[in-house]
């Protein structure tokens, strides 16, 4: 019986596609770590909710008007003990979720940079309409919805974007963020083992939003290494003109290789939205 | 001289969008054709249009909330459809039609829907139970309800000329400014919500000033029954909240007529000035929507458990807690931002402080049932329904109030079945209790039961089926908001999702048959006396529908339970010796006037017509000014038809009272069955 029961639920989660989802199954230590404070939320929350189910269930089907047993005690409407109970146990539950929180909420700051042996892999990403642009300034390399990198070494990500305000996830590495123009976010990710992710933009952003994706490639360090001295034969480079032409909105984008990067881009994009008055030349055009 | 509008604004870019446009014409041109045809033209504007009587302007309200729920609801079979096909293909919607339908979906559940519904509740319901004659200011009650009616209207003619916002309800820049959405859509969103904004901030300040100012003599604030306390601190919520939604589409609109930076990505704007601002009028805007809701719920849960309410100073303690809370919370509808843990973690601990007072609010409600005597009414199926429902919202909410959590969960699936766990159970179904129980009171005459709780079951359960799926979705890495997708994993609970939805649609079927079906048999279905569920407040000791001064002689309340007190002491239903002649508001068109100029101007303002903009705008000031120098508002009801019509309630009371004692002995167990078995 209970075996049976067991092998319903497994089946149950196996048709859901729960089993494999990116988030019950993940591969990278903080979506594990976020998903087991969900399932830890939800333990504390039972303690709430059980109580809520059987008494109503029980409460509403024992007290119905037919049932001529039940007492009826239509003035009953205080007890100080009840009271008492009724509000210091969900109070308790929240201070036991706050302390969770405080702790967690430190420990999975996006923007904390992961403790590792490895030096991390720094990677500065920019959302267009509707791609993802990935540079690896110390590889000096850029490439287009793709974002390949070693696994077991943590992931550096600044993000920013080049047009609406987007939001960066890769439901199976952890931790959503937003990429806003003119301003830089930070993410650290880190993969436990070489696999294929899907990543993409969370916030609605026009047209195209629902092809936004691109694809996380955890690999180990030679193939990273053999995969960066196959970018970096590439014969696009990535300069100013060619990345005008990149940023102007397309859809489904395929995956683009750049040998070379403009210095200083991704700091570009960023203070071209910082200025405050149109240049003379623009505003004198204008 | 037309401004932007030109031919191209009709929807020729698809059939579906040309059909919707059709329709909405051709309803239009139906409800006109049907008045004509019974020439119910003279009525309509003598009794109802230019009516300043609170109880027609709640049915009104109420009126916009079913027809809204109608089209808002369309749009979520739209959008369950084409997300259960799309799988690897387009679906039979393109992108920029998808997007205008989960946008206007959410504008209007919010504003059009659940707003009116709110807003018709309080108009129906508030100045009975607290046993006054009106609410305080009956002329601007009118200009609330045609200022609300003018954002639907605005909502509606976009999908004939124009096309609306397709940058969802909330409209987020820079997507929503100028650059990235240059088409009327946007703007159509904002000034839909500007106007009606308007409307519901004056609706707040009227209710906290009826509350405040107009209860019976004897009724302390401690004396109040808990709809109108939630009532109270929703109107208090409304009056600090929608500020704030209005200077953020006011900016909105400066940056995208005149060019301005407020929200822009360059030039020293900034996009989360506009998310902060519209989330604190946001956060507080779903409590405004859900206190009243639980409100509702109280009022049922006492009436059909014929008990007591538990915990009353608990209820009203947690109500105003949560009203300050929910003004503390906001950013937690953006943790994924990047601000500083520290930060998120204020937020989300603030989100789960307001766990502690919805908690307690679920366990007086279940304490109330017990040692109860409970009738399964239909408004009592759906409080039950909605308790079991709402925590299992309650618990995905806290945990999305736990910002690492939330870093998984936002803007996904996962997100919008949280809300909707929220708002479907938690206001909805509320709202529609209230709408079966305060029936017979604004109407006359009792709703089918049985066609109510079909309509209940097919709710609830296809909530389940629409909404459950969603959650796990959300495990799966859906974003909200696609219109396709590659994922084959997530096709067959997008498919279940659709069924539910199908199966709401067939509640909403049977709400619809449930009033035709009560208004045709409507002679036999009569409140002759005024009080079908047994009920303990003000508003029962009227007669359904209650005479247009609600109450021929202000009654003195003694206790909480006002009526109930009374039935107790005897003289519930005595006779005055005396009546006396009685002030009431005159009907005024200027309200409607109003209301129609305002949608002439945002249109005009859509469209940069300015001229028809300005002239609108005047004519609103002249029509202003016009009132206020009118003196003349109120005429005298002399007391011998006070009496006129007070005999024909006591006529009908005594009917009343002859037709329930002739069917008590042959074991009725309905509503009126059980007034020989109340504690009296």
């Amino acid at each position: 019986m209970r075996t049976a029961l067991v092998l319903g639920i497994v089946l149950l989660c196996a048709g859901c596609g729960l089993a494999t989802s990116p988030i019950i199954d993940p591969k990278g230590p903080i979506t594990l770590a976020e998903r087991d404070l969900m399932y830890d939320a939800i333990r504390f929350m039972l303690i709430v909710i059980i109580p809520v189910f059987v008494l109503a269930f029980w409460f509403a089907w024992h007290y119905r008007a037919s049932n001529k047993k039940a007492h009826y005690d239509p003035t009953w409407s205080y007890s100080g003990r009840l009271d008492l109970v009724i509000w210091t146990v969900p109070a308790l539950i929240v201070i036991a979720l706050g302390v969770l929180s405080w702790n967690n909420t430190h420990k999975l700051d996006p923007y904390r940079p992961l403790a590792s042996s490895v030096p991390p892999l720094r990677v500065e990403a920019v959302a267009q309409d509707w791609k993802w642009l990935f540079i690896y300034p110390d590889q000096n390399i850029a490439v287009v919805n793709q974002l390949a990198f070693p696994s077991g070494t943590p992931l550096s990500l600044k993000i920013t974007s080049d047009t609406v305000m987007n939001s960066f996830f890769i439901p199976t590495l952890g931790s959503q963020i937003f990429a806003m123009a003119g301003m830089q976010t930070r993410l650290h990710l880190l993969a436990d083992e070489p696999g294929r992710f899907v990543g993409r933009n969370m916030q609605y952003s026009g047209a195209g939003f629902s092809d936004q994706e691109f694809e996380a490639v955890a690999m180990s360090q030679e193939d990273f290494d053999a995969w960066v001295a196959k970018v970096s034969q590439s014969d696009e480079k990535l300069d100013p003109e060619s990345y005008r032409a990149l940023a102007k909105p397309s859809q489904g984008h395929p995956v683009t290789y750049y040998s070379a990067v403009e210095p200083d881009l991704f700091d570009k994009i960023i203070a071209k939205y910082s200025r405050t008055q149109a240049p003379p030349s623009q505003a004198m055009a204008e | 001289m037309l401004g932007k509008l030109t031919i191209e604004a009709l929807p020729l870019y698809s059939w579906i969008a040309m059909s919707g446009a059709l329709f909405t014409v051709f309803a239009g041109l139906a409800v006109v054709g049907v008045i004509t045809w019974f020439g119910w033209w003279r009525v309509l504007w003598s009794e109802w249009l230019t009516s300043l009587d609170h109880k027609k302007i709640g049915i009104m309200y109420l009126t916009l909330a079913l027809v809204m729920l109608i089209r808002g609801f369309i749009d979520a079979m739209m959008m369950r459809s084409q997300q259960a096909i799309a799988l690897n293909s387009e679906g039979y919607l393109p992108p920029g039609h998808f997007d205008q339908i989960f946008s206007s979906h959410g504008t209007i559940m919010i504003f059009f829907m659940a707003m009116p519904f709110m807003s018709g509740l309080f108009n129906v319901v508030v100045p009975l139970q607290i046993g006054s004659r009106d609410v305080a200011f009956p002329f601007m009650n009118s200009v609330s309800l045609w200022l609300t009616t003018a954002g639907a209207g605005l909502i509606l003619i976009s999908l004939v000329i124009g096309k609306f916002s397709t940058a969802g309800w909330t409209g987020y820049p820079p997507y929503s400014g100028i650059e990235y959405s240059p088409d009327v859509g946007v703007d159509y969103w904002i000034w839909a919500l500007l106007i009606s904004g308007v409307g519901t901030t004056m609706t707040g300040i009227n209710f906290v000033t009826t509350i405040l100012m107009r209860r019976a003599p004897g009724m302390t604030l401690f004396r109040m029954p808990l709809f109108t306390w939630t009532v109270l601190t929703a109107s208090i919520m409304i009056i600090f909240a929608f500020p704030s939604l209005t200077i953020a589409c006011g900016l909105l609109e400066l940056d995208r007529l005149l060019g301005m930076h407020f929200f822009t990505n360059d030039m020293g704007g900034n996009m989360m000035n506009f998310v902060n601002l519209i989330w604190i009028w946001g956060h507080p805007e779903v409590y405004i929507l859900v206190l009243p809701a639980f409100g509702v719920f109280s009022e049922v849960v006492a009436t059909f458990s014929g008990k007591r309410l538990y915990g009353y100073k608990s209820l009203v303690i947690a109500t105003l807690s949560i009203g300050v809370l929910s003004a503390t919370v906001w950013l937690h509808h953006f943790f994924t931002m990047g601000s500083s843990a520290n930060v998120n973690f204020f937020f989300g601990v603030a989100t789960m402080i307001i766990g502690i007072p919805t908690g307690v609010k679920v366990y007086d409600w279940i304490f109330t049932m017990y040692r109860g005597r409970i009738r399964f009414t239909s408004p009592m199926l759906w409080t039950i329904g909605f308790i079991v429902t709402f925590v299992i919202g309650g618990v995905s909410g806290v945990m999305l109030a736990i910002p690492p959590a939330d870093y998984l969960m936002h803007n996904s699936t996962f997100l919008v079945a949280h809300f909707h766990n929220m708002i479907i159970p938690g206001v909805l179904f509320g709202f529609f209790a209230g709408y079966v129980f305060w029936f017979p009171k604004a109407l006359g005459f009792t709703l089918d039961e049985r066609w109510g709780i079909r309509a209940f079951w097919c709710w609830l359960i296809g909530f389940y089926l629409a909404f459950m799926p969603l959650y796990i979705l959300g495990f799966l890495g859906m974003p909200r908001r696609m219109d396709h997708y590659s994922i084959a994993e997530w096709q067959p609970h997008l498919i279940i999702a659709a069924v539910g939805a199908f199966v709401i649609l067939l509640g909403i079927i049977c709400m619809v048959v449930q009033l035709v079906v009560s208004a045709r048999d409507w002679r036999n279905r009569r409140d002759l006396t005024g009080d079908p569920w047994d009920g303990y407040a003000l508003e029962w000791a009227t007669s359904s529908p209650p005479a247009p001064y609600n109450f021929a002689v202000i009654p003195e309340v003694r206790d909480r339970e006002g009526l109930l007190d009374m039935k107790q002491r005897g003289v519930a239903y005595e006779r005055p010796k005396k009546y006396q002649d009685i002030l009431l508001p005159k009907n005024s068109g200027i309200g409607l006037t109003i209301g129609a100029l305002a949608f002439a101007l945002g249109f005009a303002m859509v469209w940069h017509i300015f001229w028809l903009a300005i002239l609108c705008g005047t004519a609103i000031f002249l029509a202003i000014i016009v009132r206020t120098y009118d003196d003349d508002t109120d005429f005298r009801m002399p007391a011998k038809e006070v009496k006129k019509i007070e005999d024909q309630r006591y006529k009908m009371l005594e009917q009343g009272w002859k037709e329930e004692a002739a069917k008590a002995p042959a074991g009725a167990t309905g509503a009126t069955g059980s007034l020989q078995e109340s504690p009296t």
